[in-house]
C-alpha cells in the first residue's frame, strides 16, 4: 500500500511537481510566519498597496500589511480547516459504510437512504446555517464542514466493503465467532483505509473551496485572522489598483487545489477504485464553488 | 413505472420534510431571541414581539405551525426587514437568480457537452488535449477568483458589457457565463470519457458497419447513452449551481435571492434564512426528480425501480 502512495505521489514529473508545492505550502505555512521579518498585524506605513518588491517578495495589501506572511497565516486557517474537516469526515464516513456494506439487508437500505437523502442538501447553506445559528466560531465551521463532507467516502467505503464481505479471511473470522463489532473495527475496516484514504485526499481541495467560498461571503474566517477566502475577498475589493492581492492568494489556492485533485487522480488510479457504482457523484470535489 | 413514480415522489417529499424540520430546530436551538438587540426591550414590548411572532408558544405548537404554514407556500414574515414577508422577498429576488442560474445552466450543458464530444471522438488528437487541459484548469480555478477577475476585465477594463445590476439583457451575460464555466469544465470532462467509452460498444459498431452518416452516429447511437453520466450529475450540480449563485449575485450585485440569503444571515435574519434555504431545497429535490424520470428517455435497457 505505501509503495502505491509513494507511485502515485512522485511517479511521474507531474506528480512530482504536485507533490513539492503541497510539501512547501505545508512548510510554509508551518514555518513561515516564523520566519518573515513582518509582524502579522504591523502595517508598513512606507509601503500601503505597495507592488512586489526585495523588502515584500509578494507586495502590501491597502493597510500595508506583507502579502507573503499574509499568505502563510492564511495557508495555517485553510489547511487546517481542510485537514480537520477530512479527519472528521473519515471518522464518520468510514464505520458508516463499513456498517451498512458489511450488515447489509434492511440497515443498509436506511443507512444509503439518509446518504441520499442528504446529498440533495444544499451543502453550504447548511454550513452557513449551522454559523449563523452558533455564531462564527472556526472551530464549529471545521467541524460542520467535516460532518457534510463524509458522503463519498461513506459511500466508497460501502462499495469496497461489499467487496471485502465475501472474501475468505472474513468467512473464517466468522467461523471463529469473532462478533460482528470486532469482524468490522479489525478486519473491515483495516482493509478499506486505502480507498478510504485516496478519498480523502479528494476531499481536501473540496474543503478548501468551501471555506474560501463561505468566507469569501464574510460569513466564515474573521479579521484579525485570515484564510485564502478571506484574502481573496480583500483582493477583489482592491485588484483594480494592487492586482497583486487577488493574483498571490488566488494563485497559492488555485495550485494547491489542483495538486490534490491531480494526486487523488491518481491516487485513485493506482488502487483502481471502482468509480463507477450507482449515482455517483462525479468531480464533486471540482464543483462545489 | 407507475410505482417508481409513486415511491420517488414520496421520497422527495420526505427529503423536503427532513430538511424543513432540520432549519426549523436548527434555528431555534439558536442562542438569544432574533429581538435581543443592543438595547434591552422592555419585557411587555418583547412580550408583544413574542406573541406576535409565534414565539412564545411551546415549540412543539410553533413546529406544527410551521409545518401547516409551509404546505400552504406561506414562509412566514421577515424578522429584520419588517415591512416584508418573506414571500414578498422571495418573489422579488426569485426571477433574477433563476434567469441567472438557467442561462448558466444551458451554456454549461451546451458548450461542455459540444466540447466533450468533439475531445471523445477523438481521444489523443490535439483538440482533446487542448480541450481537456483546460476544462482541467477551469475546475481548478474557483468562482470566487473568477467572477471578479471576468467583472474587472469585461467590464471595468473593457467596458464590453455592464459591471453590475440589472437593467438589460446584457446584465445577464457576465454573470451567467461566470456561473457556468465551472460546470461547462465538468461536463466536458464527462462526456469525454463517457463518449470515448460508448463509441466501442457492439451496437455503435453496427451502426458503423452499416454505413449510417457520422452525424446520424453520433446523435442517435452514442449521444444518449454517454450522456448518463451527465444526467446523474446534473442533480448535484444543480444543487452547486444555486450555491455558486450565491456568489455570483454578490459580485455582480444582482438581487437575487442568494443575496437576500448572505444579508439575512449576516444580520440573522432567522426567517429570511430558513426561507431561502426551504426555497432553495425545494428546487433542488424538483430537479433531482426530473433527472431521475429522465433516465428511462435516455437509454431504454434502464429498468427503474
Amino acid at each position: 500500500m505505501l509503495s502505491a502512495f509513494l507511485q502515485a505521489a512522485v511517479g511521474s514529473t507531474i506528480a512530482r511537481i504536485c507533490s513539492g508545492w503541497l510539501l512547501v505550502i505545508t512548510s510554509a505555512a508551518l514555518f513561515g510566519p516564523l520566519l518573515s521579518p513582518w509582524e502579522a498585524d504591523a502595517m508598513d506605513w512606507d509601503a500601503l498597496e505597495a507592488a512586489p518588491s526585495a523588502a515584500h517578495w509578494l507586495g502590501t495589501d491597502l493597510i500595508g500589511r506583507d502579502m507573503l506572511l499574509r499568505i502563510m497565516l492564511g495557508a495555517r486557517i485553510s489547511l487546517g480547516v481542510a485537514l480537520i474537516a477530512t479527519f472528521v469526515s473519515v471518522l464518520i464516513g468510514v464505520p458508516f459504510g463499513a456498517l451498512s456494506g458489511y450488515v447489509g439487508g434492511r440497515l443498509d437500505q436506511i443507512l444509503m437512504r439518509i446518504v441520499d437523502t442528504l446529498y440533495a442538501l444544499p451543502f453550504i447553506l447548511i454550513v452557513i446555517l449551522l454559523v449563523v445559528v452558533f455564531g462564527r466560531n472556526p472551530a464549529l465551521l471545521f467541524l460542520a464542514l467535516g460532518a457534510v463532507f463524509w458522503l463519498d467516502i461513506a459511500r466508497i467505503v460501502r462499495g469496497q466493503t461489499l467487496r471485502a464481505r465475501e472474501q475468505t479471511y472474513i468467512s473464517a473470522a466468522r467461523s471463529m465467532g469473532a462478533s460482528q463489532t470486532r469482524i468490522i473495527f479489525k478486519y473491515i475496516i483495516p482493509n478499506v483505509a486505502g480507498p478510504a484514504l485516496v478519498y480523502a485526499t479528494l476531499t481536501i481541495p473540496g474543503v478548501i473551496l468551501a471555506e474560501s467560498f463561505i468566507s469569501f461571503l464574510g460569513l466564515g474566517i474573521q479579521e484579525p485572522d485570515t484564510s485564502w477566502g478571506v484574502l481573496i475577498a480583500d483582493g477583489t475589493q482592491s485588484m483594480e489598483s494592487a492586482p497583486w492581492t487577488l493574483l498571490f492568494p488566488a494563485l497559492a489556492m488555485g495550485l494547491t487545489v489542483w495538486s490534490c485533485n491531480m494526486l487523488g487522480d491518481r491516487l485513485r488510479d493506482q488502487f483502481d477504485i471502482a468509480s463507477r457504482g450507482y449515482n455517483r457523484r462525479p468531480d464533486t470535489v471540482g464543483n462545489l464553488s | 413505472m407507475a410505482r417508481y413514480l409513486t415511491t420517488r415522489i414520496f421520497f422527495t417529499l420526505f427529503t423536503f420534510w427532513v430538511i424543513v424540520t432540520l432549519v426549523f430546530f436548527l434555528m431555534r436551538l439558536a442562542p438569544g431571541g432574533p429581538f435581543d438587540g443592543d438595547r434591552r426591550l422592555p419585557p411587555d414590548v418583547e412580550a408583544n414581539l413574542l406573541a406576535a411572532y409565534n414565539l412564545d408558544k411551546p415549540i412543539v405548537e410553533q413546529y406544527v405551525d410551521y409545518l401547516v404554514m409551509i404546505s400552504h407556500g406561506d414562509l412566514g414574515p421577515s424578522f429584520k426587514q419588517k415591512d416584508f414577508s418573506v414571500n414578498e422577498l422571495v418573489r422579488a429576488g426569485l426571477p433574477v437568480s433563476l434567469t441567472v442560474g438557467g442561462l448558466a445552466l444551458i451554456i454549461a450543458l451546451s458548450s461542455g457537452i459540444a466540447l466533450g464530444v468533439r475531445a471523445g471522438l477523438d481521444t489523443g488528437s490535439r483538440i482533446d488535449t487542448v480541450v481537456m487541459g483546460s476544462a482541467n484548469l477551469g475546475l481548478a480555478v474557483p468562482s470566487i477568483v473568477l467572477a471578479p477577475v471576468l467583472l474587472l476585465l469585461f467590464g471595468v477594463w473593457l467596458g464590453w458589457l455592464p459591471a453590475g445590476g440589472v437593467g438589460s439583457p446584457a446584465h445577464y451575460v457576465l454573470p451567467s457565463i461566470a456561473l457556468a464555466l465551472p460546470f461547462t469544465a465538468a461536463i466536458a470532462r464527462l462526456t469525454r470519457g463517457s463518449v470515448a467509452e460508448t463509441r466501442l460498444e457492439p451496437h455503435v459498431m453496427t451502426a458503423i458497419a452499416k454505413g449510417l452518416p457520422r452525424s446520424r452516429i453520433v446523435l442517435r447511437h452514442i449521444l444518449p447513452i454517454a450522456l448518463l453520466p451527465v444526467l446523474t450529475y446534473l442533480g448535484p450540480a444543480a444543487a452547486a449551481l444555486l450555491t455558486g449563485s450565491v456568489v455570483i449575485e454578490q459580485v455582480f450585485d444582482l438581487p437575487g435571492i442568494g443575496r437576500y440569503f448572505v444579508q439575512a444571515a449576516l444580520n440573522r435574519d432567522y426567517t429570511l434564512v430558513m426561507g431561502v434555504v426551504v426555497v432553495y431545497a425545494a428546487f433542488i429535490l424538483l430537479f433531482n426528480l426530473f433527472v431521475d424520470l429522465s433516465y428511462k428517455r435516455l437509454d431504454p435497457r434502464i429498468e427503474l425501480r
